[in-house]
C-alpha cells in the first residue's frame, strides 16, 4: 500500500537518544524521510552521523525516542512484537553486511527461509527467475561455508527478495566484499529496483555504492543535511567533503 | 522451523552427541535398574511358582507371623501323623510331607568354614523324591540321583559350580547337629531359575532331615493334590476339620502369593535404592543439558536475531530450541534404554563382587521400562532446555546487525540471587520438615528429603555464580600446585610417552638416537605391565601397560602408510607451572561466572554426595565402634559367618568345652512380640553375662540378673519409654509359634541406640529355651586368661569346629570386620555415585570445547603474540582445574552440611559426627584429576589452532 505521495516508508521527526542526563548521546535529532516506492534510496554519512541508527529505526529493529515511522501505512513504533513480526514477514527484507546466512542450511534453504517461517512456499516461476537473476543456479545445494563472500551475499539478496517485500533494507551490503564482487552486488541491487520494482534503502559509507542510488540522503550529527538525485560517485565524494568541512 | 531445528542438530553432530551423553548415562542407569529388578522378580516368581506348581493346598503350622526389621518368624511344624489322615481323604489324590528349613543348614567350604549366605536363605529340605510324588518336587535333577539314606545329599547347581564340587565328592554339612560328611549324589536346580544368588539348598531324604533339623515325627508342611475335578477350596474345606488348633490349611496359590509379596518388599527396596542413584545421575545430567544449551544459545545469538528479522515469531524460536532439546532427549533416551541392558549386567557383576548376588532368570525387558525410560529422559531434557529456550526468544532482532552481540539479561536477571536464596530457604524448610517432624510416613519423609536436597543443589548452583570470582582466586594456587603434584607423579609416563614419539616421529634425527629413545620409552611401560600382572590376568596387564606404546605404533603406522602428519615436534615434558598461562586461565574462569558456576555445579553435586556419604559413614563407623566398646567387655565374640544371622546354640556349648575358655556366656535371640510390638527377645545366662557384657543400668544393678529366674525380664530403656513400662510391670511375650508367657520386669538398662546388642527385652536362658524348641545364639562371649593370643584362638576354634557356621573373633577383630562391612557397602555407594561424577566430567568437556570454539579469535591472537602450544594447553587445563575445584569447594561443605543435618535427624540412634579429613582431601585431589582429564581434548584443540585462520574466524 502506498501513501498518497508514493512513499512506502515514512519517518517524521525521529529522534534517538542513548543514555540519560549529562552522558546522553543524541544519535538522531529529528529526521524526517519519505522513501519512495520503486526507488533505491541510499543513506550516507561519516561515522557517528547516525545513518545506521536511522536505518535500524526505519526497519523496525530499534524504537525511536520520539517521532513516528510508518511502513506501508502502518505505524510501527507502537506495534507489539507479534504484529511487528507479521510486518517483517510481509513488508521487510534485510541484507546484512556480514551476510547472516544460517550455516547449517544450504543456499536454497536459506533463500526460502522467510517463506518457510511464514509457512508458505514460493511460486516456482518466481523462484526460478529470482535464482537465475542472482546467478545462483548451480550453487543451491551448497552450504554457506562452501560459498565465497560474493556468493553468500547473493544468497542473502535472494533471501531478501523472495517474499517480494514492500521494502528491502541493506546495511553496508558491500562492506565485507572486495571491490569487484562489491560491484556485482550493487548491480544486483540496482537490477532488483529497476527490473523487479523493488524498493531498497541502503546504508553505506562508500561513494561508489551510493552512486547506484536514485536518491542519496546525507546525514551528519543526527540530521539530514543534504540530498542528491542521480549523482555520480565523484559528485557524492564532493558532497561528503563539503559536509565534512562544515 | 522443525526442519531448522533438526538441521541445526545435524550440523553439529559431535557436539550434539556429547550433550546427549549427559542423559544417556542416567537413562541407562534407570533402564538397567528396571531390567535387573524385573529379572530378579521373575526369578523369585519362578521359584515360588515352581515350589507350589503341583500343589493344590498346603497344610502347615499356624504361627503368630511376627516380623521385625524385615525378618519374620517361622511357623511351627505339624505332626507327621496328619499325613496319613490327609491321604485317607476321598478327594485327595496324593499328599507328601516335607521338612523345609531356611536358616540352620550350612555347607562347609574348602577353608573349613561354613559358606556365608549373607542373609539369604540357607535352605535345607527333606523331601520325598519318589517318582509318584514328583509333582510336588519343584527341583530338576541335573546330574546324579536323589538322596537315599542318611549319608547322601543333593546340592544346588550354583553352589556346586562356585565351590567346584562334583558328584561323588564328600561334602560337610552342619545343621542343628554338628557337621557331618555326606556323599554328593546329585546336582539340582529350581525349575528354570538360572541362579539363586547367595542362597543355597541342600536336599536330604525326609528321615535324615527330620533328624538333623529336630523335626522327628513332624513335618514343616504337607503338600496335597486333589483328584481331578476337586478345587483347592474344596480340599481346604475337607481338610480343615482334621486339623488341630495350631495347624492351618491354605491353597497353594495363596502360599505362593504370600511368598511373592514378602519378597517383592525386598526387590522394591533394591529397585528404589538403585533408582535413587539413577535419579541423581539424571539430575546431574539436566544441569549439563541446561549449561550446554545455554552456551549454544548464547553462541547462536546472531542466528536467532537473523531469524527474527526474517519474521520468525518468538514462539517459533522457542519451539525450535525445544525441538532440539526434545530430539536430543529422545535420542539419548533410546541409546540409554539399550545401554541399560548392558548396565544391568554390570550391576549384577557389582553385586556379585560384593557377595550380594541375587537370583536371576532370563532378562526381562518390560514395556514399562521402555516407556518410562523414554518419557523420563525426554522430559528432563526438555525441561532442562526450557530456560535456554526462553533466553533464545529474548534475542532482539537488532542483534543481527551488531558484531559480537551479547545475549541480553532477562528482565528477572537482577532477581536471581534473591530467588536463589528463596529456593535455598524452601529447601532447608523441606529438609527440616522431613528430618525433625516425628509423625511422618516413610514415603512422605523420603519425598521431602529428596525435594529438599534437589532444591538445595539448585539454589546453591543459582547463587554460586556470585562466589565464582573469589573462590577462583583462592583455589588458583591450590589448583596450580595440585596439578604440579599430579604431573610429577605422572612424569615417568609422560616422559616415556614423549620418548616413544621422539623415536617414532623425529625423522631428522640420527637413527641411533631414535632407537635409544624408543627403548627408553618402552621400558617403563613394560615395567608397569609387569607390576600389573601381579594382580591382574596377564593379558589385561599387558593391554593396560602397553596402551600408550600401542597408540604410538598406530600413529606411526598411519604416518607411514597414508602421509598422516603426527603432531611433532612436541616440547619436552616439563613440570614447573606456567605463571602466565595459568594466570590467564584463572582470569578466563572468572570472566563468565554464570557459565563457570553452571559447569562447576554439575561436579558439585557428585562431590557433595560423596562427601555426604563419607562423612555420615565415618560417623556411623565411630558410633558402631563406640557402641560395641561400651557394651562388650569379653575377649572373644562368636557370631555366625555372615556376622548377623543367629547360629545354632549347640555351637556355644562346644566352645565351652575349650580349655582356655574361662568363661562362656551365650546370648540367645529370636524375634518375638513383646508387649504388643515386634522386637528381639534375648536369653541370657544370668550368672555370667555381666562378665562379658557391661550393663548400663537405669533401674537396678547387676544384682538384678540374679533375680531373673524363670519369670523375670529386663527391658531396654528406649523400649520401656515407648511402652511406658516400669520395674514391677508385667510384659507378655508371644513367640512365632504363637506361644505366650508373661514376665515381670526386674530392671531397666540403657543400650547404645546405634547398635543395641541385647534387643528389647531379655529373659533367662532356661526361660528362653522353654519358649523356643530350636533356640539359636546371636552371640557367644568368651573370656580367657590374660590377653587373647593366637594359641588360645586356635584352641577355641578347634573346640567349635563341629559347627563351622560359628566364627570366632577377638573383640577388636569383630569391630574391625564390621568396619570392613561398612566399607564394602560404601564402595558400592561410591561406584553408584561415580556415574554422576562421570556425567559431570562430560559436562566439563562439553563446556570447554564450546568455549574454545567461541574464543577461537582470541586464542588466535594469543598464539600470534607468542603463546606457545604448551602454554595454551596449560591455560585451558588450568581453567578446567579451577572450575573443578570450584565444584569441590562448593560440594565439600554442602556434603558435610547434609551429613550434619542427617546426623542430627538420627540423633535418637546416637550417630556420631566425625569428618573424615583424609578422605575429603582425597576427594579434592580427585576433583583436580577430573579437571585435568576434562581439559585434555579441548586443550589439544586450542593448541592446534592455526593463528592466522583463527584470527580471521567469524
Amino acid at each position: 500500500m502506498e501513501a498518497m505521495n508514493g512513499a512506502v516508508v515514512v519517518a517524521r521527526d525521529v529522534t534517538r537518544r542513548y543514555g540519560e542526563g549529562d552522558t546522553a548521546v543524541d544519535a538522531l535529532r529529528g529526521v524526517s524521510v519519505d522513501v519512495q516506492a520503486g526507488q533505491l534510496t541510499a543513506v550516507m554519512g561519516p561515522s557517528g552521523s547516525g545513518k545506521s541508527t536511522l536505518m535500524h529505526i526505519l526497519a523496525g529493529l530499534d524504537t525511536p525516542t520520539s517521532g513516528s515511522v510508518t511502513i506501508a501505512g502502518t505505524e510501527i513504533t507502537t506495534l507489539g512484537d507479534t504484529d511487528l513480526t507479521k510486518l517483517r514477514r510481509e513488508h521487510i527484507g534485510f541484507v546484512f553486511q556480514f551476510f547472516n546466512l544460517l550455516p547449517m542450511l544450504n543456499a536454497g534453504e536459506n533463500v526460502t527461509l522467510p517463506l518457510s517461517i511464514a509457512g508458505e512456499k514460493p511460486d516456482p516461476d518466481w523462484y526460478d527467475d529470482l535464482i537465475a537473476s542472482v546467478g545462483l543456479g548451480d550453487r543451491l545445494s551448497h552450504r554457506p561455508s562452501e560459498l565465497s563472500g560474493g556468493q553468500q551475499q547473493r544468497v542473502a539478496i535472494a533471501r531478501a527478495l523472495v517474499s517480494r517485500p514492500t521494502v528491502v533494507f541493506a546495511d553496508e551490503p558491500t562492506g565485507n566484499l572486495d571491490s569487484k564482487t562489491g560491484g556485482e552486488i550493487l548491480e544486483l541491487l540496482r537490477h532488483s529496483v529497476r527490473d523487479l520494482g523493488q524498493t531498497v534503502v541502503m546504508v553505506t559509507h562508500e561513494a561508489r555504492a551510493a552512486a547506484i542510488a536514485d536518491r542519496v540522503l546525507f546525514l551528519a550529527d543526527g540530521l539530514i543535511v543534504r540530498e542528491t538525485h542521480g549523482a555520480t560517485a565523484h559528485e557524492i565524494v564532493e558532497e561528503m567533503e563539503a559536509i565534512g568541512a562544515e | 522451523m522443525i526442519r531448522f531445528a533438526l538441521k541445526s542438530l545435524l550440523g553439529r553432530k559431535f557436539r550434539t552427541a556429547l550433550t546427549a551423553l549427559a542423559i544417556v548415562l542416567g537413562v541407562a542407569m534407570m533402564s538397567g535398574t528396571y531390567v535387573l529388578t524385573d529379572t530378579i522378580d521373575k526369578a523369585f516368581s519362578a521359584i515360588f511358582d515352581q515350589s507350589y506348581a503341583g500343589t493344590d493346598v498346603v497344610v502347615s503350622g499356624k504361627g503368630a507371623d511376627i516380623s521385625f526389621q524385615g525378618t519374620s518368624t517361622e511357623d511351627p511344624p505339624v505332626d507327621a501323623g496328619l499325613l496319613e489322615q490327609v491321604r485317607a481323604l476321598p478327594s485327595v489324590e496324593a499328599a507328601t510331607g516335607g521338612v523345609f528349613d531356611a536358616v540352620n543348614t550350612k555347607i562347609v567350604g574348602d577353608d573349613g568354614k561354613a559358606i556365608s549366605n549373607e542373609g539369604a536363605p540357607s535352605l535345607g529340605f527333606g523331601i520325598d523324591t519318589s517318582q509318584e510324588l514328583a509333582r510336588f518336587n519343584p527341583l530338576n535333577l541335573l546330574e546324579g540321583r536323589w538322596p537315599a539314606g542318611s549319608e547322601e545329599v543333593v546340592l544346588d547347581a550354583g553352589i556346586v559350580d562356585k565351590e567346584g564340587f562334583a558328584v561323588g565328592d564328600t561334602v560337610h554339612i552342619s545343621t542343628l547337629q554338628p557337621q557331618q560328611p555326606f556323599e554328593l549324589v546329585g546336582v539340582a536346580k529350581y525349575g528354570n531359575v538360572k541362579s539363586l544368588g547367595t542362597a543355597t539348598f541342600v536336599i536330604f531324604d525326609v528321615e535324615t532331615a527330620q533328624r538333623l533339623l529336630d523335626r522327628e515325627g513332624q513335618f514343616d508342611a504337607i503338600s496335597v493334590a486333589g483328584r481331578d475335578g476337586t478345587t483347592p477350596e474344596q480340599l481346604v474345606a475337607e481338610i480343615q476339620p482334621l486339623l488341630p488348633s495350631d495347624a492351618q490349611v491354605t491353597t497353594g496359590a495363596a502360599e505362593a502369593q504370600e511368598d511373592k509379596d514378602e519378597i517383592s518388599e525386598l526387590t522394591n527396596f533394591i529397585r528404589y535404592f538403585l533408582l535413587a542413584f539413577a535419579g541423581i545421575a539424571l539430575f546431574v545430567g539436566s544441569f549439563v543439558i541446561f549449561n550446554t544449551l545455554s552456551i549454544t544459545v548464547a553462541q547462536r545469538t546472531r542466528e536467532f536475531a537473523t531469524l527474527r528479522t526474517l519474521g520468525a515469531s518468538r514462539r517459533q524460536v522457542l519451539g525450535s530450541v525445544l525441538v532440539e532439546a526434545l530430539v536430543i532427549g529422545l535420542l539419548a533416551s533410546l541409546v540409554g534404554l539399550f545401554a541399560g541392558l548392558g548396565l544391568a549386567k554390570g550391576l549384577e557383576a557389582l553385586f556379585r563382587a560384593l557377595e550380594l548376588d541375587l537370583p536371576l532368570a532370563d532378562t526381562v525387558f518390560a514395556t514399562r521400562t521402555i516407556v518410562v525410560s523414554l518419557l523420563v529422559g525426554s522430559t528432563i531434557t526438555v525441561v532442562a532446555g526450557l530456560f535456554p529456550a526462553v533466553r533464545a526468544t529474548k534475542v532482539p532482532p537488532i542483534a543481527a546487525v551488531r558484531e559480537g552481540a551479547q545475549l541480553p539479561r532477562g528482565r528477572f536477571a537482577r532477581l536471581t540471587p534473591y530467588v536463589a536464596l528463596a529456593v535455598i530457604a524452601v529447601a532447608l524448610a523441606a529438609l527440616s520438615y522431613s528430618m525433625f517432624v516425628d509423625e511422618l510416613g516413610t514415603a512422605e519423609r523420603l519425598i521431602s528429603i529428596a525435594a529438599g536436597v534437589l532444591l538445595l543443589f539448585v539454589g546453591v548452583a543459582m547463587i554460586s555464580s556470585r562466589v565464582v570470582s573469589p573462590i577462583a582466586k583462592v583455589v588458583h594456587p591450590a589448583g596450580k600446585w595440585a596439578v604440579v603434584l599430579v604431573t610429577v607423579l605422572a612424569y615417568p609416563v609422560t616422559l616415556a610417552f614423549w620418548l616413544l614419539r621422539y623415536g617414532a616421529f623425529s625423522t631428522d634425527r640420527p637413527a641411533a638416537r631414535r632407537l635409544g629413545a624408543l627403548a627408553g620409552g618402552l621400558a617403563p611401560f613394560l615395567v608397569v605391565a609387569a607390576l600389573l600382572s601381579a594382580s591382574l590376568p596377564t593379558a589385561l596387564a599387558l593391554a593396560l601397560g602397553l596402551l600408550l606404546p600401542a597408540v604410538v605404533l598406530v600413529l606411526w603406522a598411519r604416518a607411514a602408510l597414508s602421509g598422516f602428519q603426527p603432531e611433532w615436534p612436541v616440547e619436552f615434558p616439563g613440570v614447573r607451572p606456567e605463571r602466565t598461562a595459568t594466570a590467564i586461565g584463572r582470569e578466563n574462569s572468572r570472566r563468565n561466572p554464570g557459565r563457570t558456576s553452571a559447569t562447576a555445579a554439575a561436579l558439585m553435586i557428585g562431590v557433595a554426595l560423596v562427601a555426604f556419604v563419607a562423612t555420615l559413614a565415618n560417623g556411623m563407623k565411630a558410633s558402631n565402634r563406640g557402641a560395641i566398646e561400651d557394651q562388650v567387655i569379653a575377649d572373644y565374640v562368636v557370631t555366625s559367618q555372615d556376622g548377623f544371622t543367629p547360629f545354632v546354640a549347640a555351637a556355644g556349648d562346644s566352645v565351652a568345652q575349650a580349655e582356655s575358655a574361662e568363661l562362656v556366656a551365650n546370648v540367645r535371640a529370636e524375634i518375638a512380640e513383646i508387649d504388643g510390638s515386634g522386637g528381639y527377645l534375648t536369653g541370657l545366662e544370668p550368672d555370667r553375662i555381666a562378665q562379658a557384657y557391661r550393663f548400663d543400668w537405669k533401674n537396678g544393678s547387676d544384682a538384678v540378673l540374679g533375680t531373673l529366674g524363670s519369670d523375670g525380664a529386663i527391658v531396654d530403656a528406649g523400649f520401656a519409654a515407648d511402652h511406658e513400662i516400669t520395674v514391677g510391670d508385667l510384659v507378655m511375650v508371644r513367640t512365632g509359634y504363637d506361644e505366650t508367657a508373661s514376665f515381670e520386669v526386674k530392671g531397666i538398662f540403657e543400650a547404645p541406640p546405634f547398635y543395641p546388642l541385647l534387643g528389647s527385652a531379655a529373659i533367662s536362658q532356661p526361660a528362653f529355651d522353654e519358649l523356643y524348641d530350636r533356640p539359636r545364639n546371636q552371640f557367644t562371649f568368651v573370656n580367657v586368661q590374660g590377653e587373647p593370643r593366637e594359641a588360645t584362638t586356635a584352641e577355641i576354634e578347634i573346640a567349635a569346629s563341629d559347627y563351622p557356621d560359628a566364627k570366632l573373633q577377638t573383640r577388636e577383630e569383630w569391630i574391625t570386620s564390621q568396619d570392613e562391612d561398612f566399607n564394602q557397602f560404601l564402595t558400592m555407594l561410591y561406584v553408584l555415585l561415580a556415574l554422576s561424577v562421570i556425567i559431570s566430567l562430560f559436562g566439563m568437556v562439553n563446556t570447554l570445547v564450546l568455549s574454545v570454539f567461541e574464543r577461537t579469535r582470541e586464542l588466535g591472537m594469543l598464539r600470534a603474540v607468542g603463546m606457545t602450544r604448551r602454554q595454551t594447553r596449560r591455560m585451558i587445563r588450568h581453567e578446567s582445574v579451577i572450575t573443578a575445584l570450584i565444584g569441590a569447594a562448593l560440594g565439600l561443605p554442602l556434603g558435610i552440611f547434609l551429613a550434619a543435618l542427617v546426623t542430627t535427624a538420627l540423633r535418637q540412634f546416637d550417630v556420631r559426627f566425625e569428618i573424615p579429613i583424609a578422605q575429603l582431601v582425597f576427594l579434592a585431589v580427585l576433583a583436580v584429576l577430573v579437571g585435568i582429564l576434562a581439559a585434555v581434548a579441548p586443550a589439544r584443540r586450542a593448541a592446534r589452532l592455526n593463528p592466522l585462520e583463527a584470527l580471521h574466524y567469524e
